[in-house]
């Protein structure tokens, strides 16, 4: 009896002796605070960063005395997602790092090395990410501050992910200082997943979602007469520009994004259920992503208040995204209401070509009804087609999506122009989220770059 | 070159451990328990392994103390191989050659921390052997041994208490004091003591009353413990005596009553110790604390998490990051550097030398040994479940030694005496069987050497062709 007690007891052991060894080892050899590192540091040389289509982002330059010199042929081009490797680190640099610094190289390239006393080639990373779309990303975004993030549906591959103001990482270490002492300075912040932005009306996709589900039948008989604003208990919301919309119903009110009818709706929802929902879509959550990133946050509860309850339901008021969660919330309706875990190493390499690890996509869940997702893409199609999104309509590929413009300057009505969507509509393969800093309206100013990134992307197909 | 021999022999060395355990385990089916092929194998493993380690660690380091350390390692692992059934014939062979890994393993791994703790450790074993080889001879001898039941108690709570008053302060715990440079961990020799005292109180009557006040007698060595802040041993005093009064009593409520009072002490000892608070803290969540409490636990991880399966190899890593890691840690630097499926097993050794103890216990008719064995054996495995599962964060951690593996002289020579403990009543019940069957079976050890037992090598179980039936119904029926 007690001799089984203490089998019992040492099974328990092994078996978590085991898991931990199956499972942490990556996370174990990648902490900071793990000396290891420096130990294969000295045998092998960093390995290189590849796009998907095998050209450089990376590299490690050896000189006579085998001293590393790290090298992003691309400069600024992928500042934030390919990130640094020597003031600590950042992006695929840190993410991938365990297969950088350890080698695969045959036994023989070993002994030879060693005797020649040189390092043994860390293993090479091929990401997911696509050099001309991100430069087509790049260059669109321009002189403005922002982010635009793209990404493949079905598989959750991140193509591109541009943050504005860059750096070039090949002078990290000369800009370091004056980067960290400038406390103001947010240049090393990756704003796709670490900018905290009100979300403005793209958050009506949110808001459409709850109005769908506490009404499934009869959500289409919608109606709302707009003059213009929404007033309930003193508070009142006005319409982008203070322009009136008329007679709206569900589907036009999305497509208009007016404000009042938004506000109208919002009123209307059970707080409880709208809670649940946001919660599902990963609100205040913790996010599938591999890199560092900030959580949304949003506040809805039966102790909400009215003002703040139709501040909500526009994306305005205290909520706040990362460009990067709206594009998994947009990639979910594109992909029938699944949501793939975004990844950007698409597999490793050894020196000699052979694959040492790769990567397949991985469903993080559901976070709405096939027929939820299908209602919502209806919705943006028509947003395209007849709405804010306009300048997107009459191509060769059909888009969908949602336009903001989300306030945050109360005096002056400063707005950052959102743009979220995906296409083509009826097949999606590509979701495109982007936020441009105080540049005005998304429909004016985040749509067009949308459509130039669209056109990169079916052009290279 | 030496990249081939380093990386070849860490499989190797994987692949020879893996054969070996598994014959730990073979020797308990009936078809193999007899086999001499197995021990002798197990043998050859022992040195092959030790040969591989030893010509990595030259090989890397390149410094020739290896090879003198190697040799001398050898010597031992050889005289204890040679000379103990040389002297008792009728030894328990697994108990012997598991001795024999774990010591040797110990070693190489202390010499690759420490060159000169190693060294220590060395004639610390050598010494302990020699103290060892006359327990079996002594245990057959001394008859007043059942009657010392209160001497035992007094002397080990008295050298406890001693620690308490004039020990010195390591790590914020008073546990040793040292005679002339020499330091001594008395909780380790207690232990002993305390399983001697449990036989002696429990082997003849185990009343309600009887068992109340050896609770009262054991309670005062682990408040002892407890006060001198040497937790993990206070632990094990207290485990021990719960499974021993199970054992003895059959009553599944001194199970229940030795549970719920552990978790009261448990509690109790949380809210009064600021220390245990802090273990407990950095049990669940060392990361938060990676600089200070979550340190040591947080490099041991490290340790293992990038030993991996096969580990870095001999030298290879860094386990000298981890805090006191020769003594409370060594668990942790071997799967570092020799791999996960080598610490794995390591314990699956470990644990075939609890359960042979607990085989051999079954079989001992004569209670007040019968308590020994089981008490020793019960002691022995809680304290190796403390320290791994302390070292890779399954309970917090309590500061223990890995008994054989670590450094640390009390606890080799203890756990050494122990397992001769063992070997002496294995020995006298083998010549009591060779008695049942007709053979005369002298006390002396000489005489029990050319008694040729039928079950010498095996696992002790009494062999049905040559025991009448009666005897074997006796020995069962003795433990009712």
């Amino acid at each position: 009896m007690s001799c089984g007690f203490f089998l019992v007891l040492f099974a328990v052991t092994i078996g978590y002796l085991g898991y931990f060894t199956a499972t942490r080892e990556e996370e174990m050899i990648n902490n900071s605070y793990n000396s290891r590192q420096e130990i294969l540091l000295s045998r092998n040389y960093r390995g290189t960063i590849f796009s998907r289509d095998g050209e450089v982002l990376a590299e490690s330059v050896l000189d006579s005395e085998q001293n590393e010199t790290r090298v992003y042929p691309f400069d600024n081009l992928f500042s934030h997602v390919v990130g640094y490797s020597t003031q600590g680190r950042m992006g695929v640099e840190a993410l991938a790092n365990y297969y950088l610094i350890n080698t695969n190289t045959s036994l023989r390239n070993k002994v030879a090395n060693d005797t020649a006393g040189v390092k043994n080639p860390g293993d090479s990373v091929y990401t997911t990410l696509d050099v001309q779309i991100q430069e087509a990303a790049d260059s669109e975004l321009g002189i403005y501050r922002g982010a635009i993030i793209v990404t493949e549906v079905s598989t959750g591959k991140v193509l591109a992910m541009v943050s504005h103001p860059d750096f070039n990482p090949n002078e990290i270490q000369e800009i370091w200082d004056s980067l960290v002492e400038n406390d103001s300075s947010t240049v090393l912040l990756n704003r796709s997943t670490q900018g905290l932005y009100p979300p403005g009306s793209t958050f009506k996709i949110v808001t459409a979602l709850e109005y769908i589900r506490e009404n499934p039948t009869d959500y289409q008989q919608y109606s709302f007469s707009c003059p213009g604003y929404f007033q309930s208990q003193g508070s009142r919301i006005n319409c982008y520009h203070g322009s009136s919309h008329g007679q709206v119903d569900f589907t036009r009110s999305f497509a208009k994004s007016c404000n009042a009818s938004f506000a109208n709706m919002g009123m209307g929802l059970d707080r409880d259920a709208f809670a649940d929902t946001l919660e599902e879509l990963l609100f205040n959550e913790e996010l599938p992503l591999s890199l560092s990133y900030a959580r949304s946050s949003i506040s809805v509860s039966a102790e909400t208040s009215t003002d703040s309850m139709m501040q909500t339901s526009i994306g305005q008021g205290t909520t706040q995204i990362t460009p990067m969660h709206l594009n998994m919330i947009t990639c979910a309706i594109a992909n029938d209401g699944i949501l793939m875990k975004p990844y950007f190493v698409d597999h490793v390499e050894n020196d000699a070509g052979t694959i040492v690890k790769s990567f397949k996509p991985d469903t993080f869940g559901r976070l709405m009804s096939e027929e939820e997702a299908a209602a919502l893409t209806r919705l943006m199609t028509e947003v395209v087609e007849s709405g804010t999104a306009s300048k997107l309509s009459g191509l060769t590929y059909t888009a969908a999506g949602k336009t903001g413009s989300a306030e945050y300057n109360n005096i002056k009505g400063d707005s950052h122009a959102w743009f979220t969507g995906f296409a083509p509509a009826e097949d999606p393969e590509v979701c495109v989220t982007i936020i441009v800093e105080g540049a005005g309206s998304g429909g004016d100013y985040a749509v067009p770059i949308a459509r130039r990134i669209f056109d990169a992307y079916f052009r290279e197909k | 070159m030496q990249e081939y021999v380093t990386e070849l022999s860490k499989y190797l060395i994987n692949l020879c451990m893996c054969i070996y355990t598994l014959e730990c385990f073979l020797v308990f089916v009936e078809k193999w328990k007899n086999s001499r092929v197995i021990y002798i194998t197990q043998n050859l493993l022992i040195f092959l392994v030790q040969l591989l380690c030893f010509a990595d660690l030259v090989l890397v380091s390149e410094d020739m103390q290896y090879v003198f350390f190697y040799v001398f390692v050898q010597l031992f692992l050889i005289a204890v191989m040679v000379i103990v059934p040389m002297i008792y014939d009728n030894a328990n062979r697994l108990l012997l050659n598991n001795m024999c890994m774990l010591t040797g393993t110990g070693l190489c791994m202390i010499s690759r921390l420490s060159f000169h703790r190693a060294v220590k450790q060395y004639i610390i074993l050598l010494v302990s052997l020699i103290i060892a080889l006359f327990i079996p001879y002594l245990l057959s001898r001394i008859r007043f041994l059942k009657k010392l039941t209160w001497v035992y108690a007094a002397v080990g709570i008295g050298a406890l208490s001693l620690v308490l008053l004039v020990g010195e302060v390591t790590y914020g715990s008073k546990i040793s004091f040292s005679i002339r440079g020499i330091s001594f961990q008395p909780s380790e020799f207690v232990k002993i003591l305390f399983v001697f005292f449990l036989a002696g109180a429990l082997w003849e009557k185990y009343s309600f009353g009887r068992v109340a006040l050896t609770a009262l007698i054991a309670g005062l060595h682990v408040i002892v413990l407890v006060v001198s802040t040497d937790l993990g041993s206070a632990l094990i005093f207290f485990v021990g005596y719960v499974f021993v009064v199970f054992a003895a009593t059959r009553n599944y409520l001194y199970l229940l009553c030795g549970a719920a009072g552990g978790s009261g002490a448990a509690y109790v000892a949380y809210r009064l110790f600021h220390h245990v608070r802090t273990r407990v803290l950095a049990w669940r969540d060392p990361w938060s604390y990676i600089d200070n409490q979550g340190y040591q636990i947080t490099q041991s991880l490290f340790a293992i998490g990038s030993g991996s399966w096969f580990g870095m190899g001999l030298l290879q890593g860094n386990p000298g990051k981890i805090p006191k890691v020769e003594a409370d840690f060594i668990f942790s630097s071997v799967c570092e550097e020799l791999g996960v499926i080598f610490g794995i097993c390591l314990i699956l050794i470990m644990v075939s030398c609890f359960v042979m103890m607990m085989h051999i216990a079954e079989q001992i008719r004569d209670r007040f040994y019968q308590t020994i064995v089981y008490g020793i054996g019960v002691m022995y495995i809680f304290q190796i479940f403390l320290t791994i599962g302390g070292g890779i964060k399954l309970i917090p951690l309590t500061g223990v030694t890995l008994p054989f593996i670590s450094y640390g002289g009390s606890s080799v020579m203890t756990t050494m005496i122990m397992f001769f403990i063992i070997q002496g009543i294995y020995i006298r019940l083998q010549q009591e069987g060779g008695h049942h069957v007709g053979r005369k079976a002298g006390n002396a050890p000489k005489a029990a050497a050319r008694t040729k037992s039928p079950d010498r090598t095996g696992t002790g179980k009494p062999d049905r062709a040559a025991k009448p039936a009666a005897a074997k119904e006796t020995a069962d029926s003795g433990r009712a």
